[in-house]
C-alpha cells in the first residue's frame, strides 16, 4: 500500500488520537460548565468518570457478567464456525446444503428474534449467550470457509503430487492457508459478541441476580440516573476497543512470522 | 548415448490434450527421456508446455496417447516438479518447506528435517534453515523450491520456467548451481523454458515446440564435448549453437 501513509512515526499513532480525545473532553468539561447544563441531561466528563469510581461496586460486576457471556459466545462461535467451515471445505453438498442457513441467521436482525429466544430458552443468561453467538457466528464461518479454499492451487497440486491424504491437506495446507482468515473473522466477532449480548439484554429487560451493563443503562435511565448510564455506556466502549485490541495483538502474534497483514513494521 | 539396451525412463506416445473449452493444448506428442537426460522445452508462450509437463507429473490426464514408465514403473511416484513461482508455505521456515514432502510420505519429522538441512546446504542456503519465505530474496526462495524437489531423490525433475520470473544475474547463478547439481547427480530433468540462452546452456536435448495446436517439431542435440568446454557460456561454439535454436524456433512460429 502506499508508504507515505506508513512514514510517520509509531508514536504519532497513538499521541495524534489521544490529543483530540483530551480535546473533545475539555470541551465537552467546558460547555457543560459554561452553559450550566444539568447533569440529568448531559453529564460532563469529570462527573462521569466520578460516578464510574463510585459506583465500580455495582458496574464492575455487570461488567464481569457481560464480559462472561461476551467469551462463551466468541468461543462457541469460533469453535463451530471453524468446525462448520471445515465441514463445508470437505463436501460441496453439506455447504450448498447449509449455507444459506447460515446466511439467513446473519441477516434476521437480532432484535427481532431475541424476544423469541428468551422465552424458548429458560435461563436468561443462556438465551443472551445464545443471541451473541448468532451474531458471532457468520464471521468467523464465512471467512473460514473462503480461508480454506484460498488455498495456493499450485501448493495444491504440489500437494496431491506427493500422495497427500485428505486429512494432510487439510491440517498442512488448508487450516494454515485459512489461519489470516480466521483470525480476521474473529476480530469483527468479538466486538459482535458483545454487541450481541448488550443488545440481547436491552431486549429481555430483566435484572436478576446478575445483570449485565445493559441492565445497567436501562435501570440508570428509568431513575434518570444520567451519568451512572453514561458511565456504565462508557465501560461497554472500553470493552469493545479492549476486546478488538487483544484479538488484534493475538492475531498479530499468530502471523507476525510469515502473513503481510501482520508484518507492517520494516524489520532490519 | 545413453545405453541402446537399457529401456527408457519415460515415453510419450501420440500424447494430446484437449481441454474442456475445446482448446486443443497438445498433440500428438511423441518422446523418449532416458535416465540422466537433461531435456529442454522450448517453445512460445502458449504451446503447450505446461500442459505437457503437467501431464508427465500425472497432475491432469491425457485426452488421447499414452505416458508410461518402462525402467521402472516407481518412476510414475517418484517425480520433482518445480514451478514457475517458489509455491512455498508462507507459514513455515525453509527448512519445514523442504522437509514437507518427505513427511508427508510419512518419514519421521527428526529425520525428514535432518535430510532437508543436507539438501538446502546442497542447494547453497546452509544457515537459512530457520527463515521464512518472506524474509528470502526470489532467487534463495527458487532454491528452496528446488531443495524442496530434489530433497526425496526423484526419478525424474521437472522443471515450469523455474527460473522466468528472476533477474539475469541471479538466473545466470541458479543455472550454473543446477548444472553443478546434475553433473554431480544425474537426476533427470525436463526443464520447461522459453529462453533460448538458457536451454543451450543447461540441456543435452533441446525439443523445440510450435503452438496451436502445440505439438513438437524439432529437436536438436548439444554435444557433450561441447558443453564441457571452459566458458561454455562465452564461446563461440555456444553463440553458434544458439543461433541454430533460435532458427528452428523461428521455423516453428512460421509453421504454427
Ligand atoms: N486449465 C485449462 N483450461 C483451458 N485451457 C487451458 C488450460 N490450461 C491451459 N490452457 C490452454 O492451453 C494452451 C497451452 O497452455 P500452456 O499453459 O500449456 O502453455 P505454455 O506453453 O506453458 O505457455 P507459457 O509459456 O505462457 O507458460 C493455451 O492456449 C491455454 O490457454
Ligand atoms: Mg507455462
Amino acid at each position: 500500500m502506499s508508504t507515505a501513509l506508513r512514514r510517520e512515526p509509531r508514536w504519532v499513532r497513538w499521541v495524534a488520537p489521544l490529543i483530540v480525545g483530551l480535546l473533545a473532553l475539555g470541551s465537552w468539561e467546558w460547555a457543560v460548565r459554561a452553559y450550566e447544563v444539568p447533569p440529568y441531561i448531559l453529564p460532563g466528563p469529570v462527573l462521569i468518570g466520578q460516578t464510574l469510581l463510585r459506583d465500580w461496586g455495582t458496574l464492575s460486576t455487570s461488567l464481569w457478567v457481560t464480559l462472561q457471556i461476551t467469551f462463551a459466545a466468541l468461543a462457541v462461535a469460533a469453535t463451530l464456525g471453524l468446525a462448520l467451515a471445515v465441514l463445508f471445505a470437505q463436501s460441496r453438498a453439506i455447504e450448498i446444503s447449509l449455507f444459506p442457513y447460515a446466511v439467513i441467521l446473519q441477516v434476521t436482525p437480532i432484535v427481532a428474534i431475541a424476544p423469541l429466544i428468551i422465552i424458548w430458552a429458560d435461563d436468561v443468561r443462556l438465551a443472551l449467550l445464545i443471541c451473541a453467538w448468532i451474531v458471532a457466528f457468520f464471521p468467523i464461518l464465512s471467512n473460514t470457509t473462503v480461508g480454506l479454499n484460498s488455498a495456493d492451487a499450485n501448493l495444491q497440486d504440489l500437494f496431491r503430487l506427493y500422495g497427500a491424504t485428505r486429512w494432510q491437506v487439510l491440517t498442512r495446507l488448508r487450516l494454515p492457508s485459512a489461519m489470516p482468515f480466521f483470525l480476521a473473522g474473529l476480530r469483527i466477532s468479538g466486538g459482535l459478541a458483545l454487541i450481541g449480548a448488550i443488545v440481547a439484554e436491552f431486549v429481555a429487560g430483566t435484572g436478576g441476580r446478575a445483570s449485565g451493563l445493559a441492565y445497567r443503562i436501562l435501570e440508570a435511565g428509568y431513575q434518570l440516573q444520567i451519568p451512572r448510564m453514561f458511565a456504565a455506556l462508557v465501560l461497554v466502549s472500553a470493552t469493545g476497543i479492549a476486546i478488538f485490541g487483544a484479538l488484534s495483538w493475538l492475531s498479530y502474534l499468530l502471523l507476525r512470522r510469515w502473513h503481510e497483514s501482520a508484518g507492517a513494521g520494516e524489520s532490519g | 548415448m545413453h545405453g541402446l539396451q537399457a529401456p527408457p525412463l519415460l515415453t510419450l506416445r501420440g500424447v494430446s490434450k484437449r481441454f474442456p473449452t475445446g482448446t486443443l493444448a497438445v498433440e500428438g506428442v511423441d518422446l523418449s527421456l532416458a535416465r540422466g537426460d537433461f531435456l529442454a522445452l522450448l517453445g512460445p508462450s502458449g504451446c503447450g508446455k505446461s500442459t505437457l509437463l503437467r501431464m508427465i507429473a500425472g497432475l491432469i490426464e491425457p485426452t488421447a496417447g499414452e505416458i508410461s514408465f518402462p525402467a521402472d514403473r516407481e518412476a510414475r511416484r517418484s517425480i520433482g516438479f518445480v514451478f514457475q513461482e517458489p509455491t512455498l508455505m508462507p507459514w513455515a521456515t525453509a527448512l519445514r518447506n523442504v522437509a514437507l514432502p518427505l513427511e508427508l510420505s510419512g518419514m519421521r519429522r527428526r529425520q525428514a528435517e535432518e535430510r532437508a538441512a543436507a539438501m538446502l546446504q546442497r542447494v547453497g542456503l546452509a544457515g537459512f534453515e530457520r527463515a521464512y519465505p518472506r524474509a528470502l530474496s526470489g532467487g534463495m526462495k527458487m532454491r528452496v523450491s528446488i531443495a524442496r524437489a530434489l530433497v526425496t531423490n526423484p526419478r525424474l525433475l521437472l522443471m515450469d520456467e523455474p527460473f522466468a520470473a528472476l533477474d539475469e544475474i541471479t538466473r545466470f547463478r541458479l543455472n550454473n548451481d543446477l548444472l553443478a547439481l546434475w553433473q554431480a547427480e544425474r537426476f533427470t530433468v525436463v526443464f520447461v523454458t522459453h529462453s533460448v540462452f538458457e536451454s543451450v546452456f543447461l540441456a543435452e536435448r533441446i525439443v523445440v515446440m510450435a503452438p496451436r495446436p502445440g505439438r513438437i517439431v524439432a529437436e536438436l542435440r548439444i554435444p557433450p564435448e561441447d558443453r564441457a568446454l571452459p566458458e561454455f557460456r562465452t564461446s563461440a561454439t555456444y553463440a553458434a549453437h544458439c543461433r541454430e535454436v533460435s532458427h528452428a524456433l523461428e521455423r516453428a512460429m512460421a509453421e504454427g
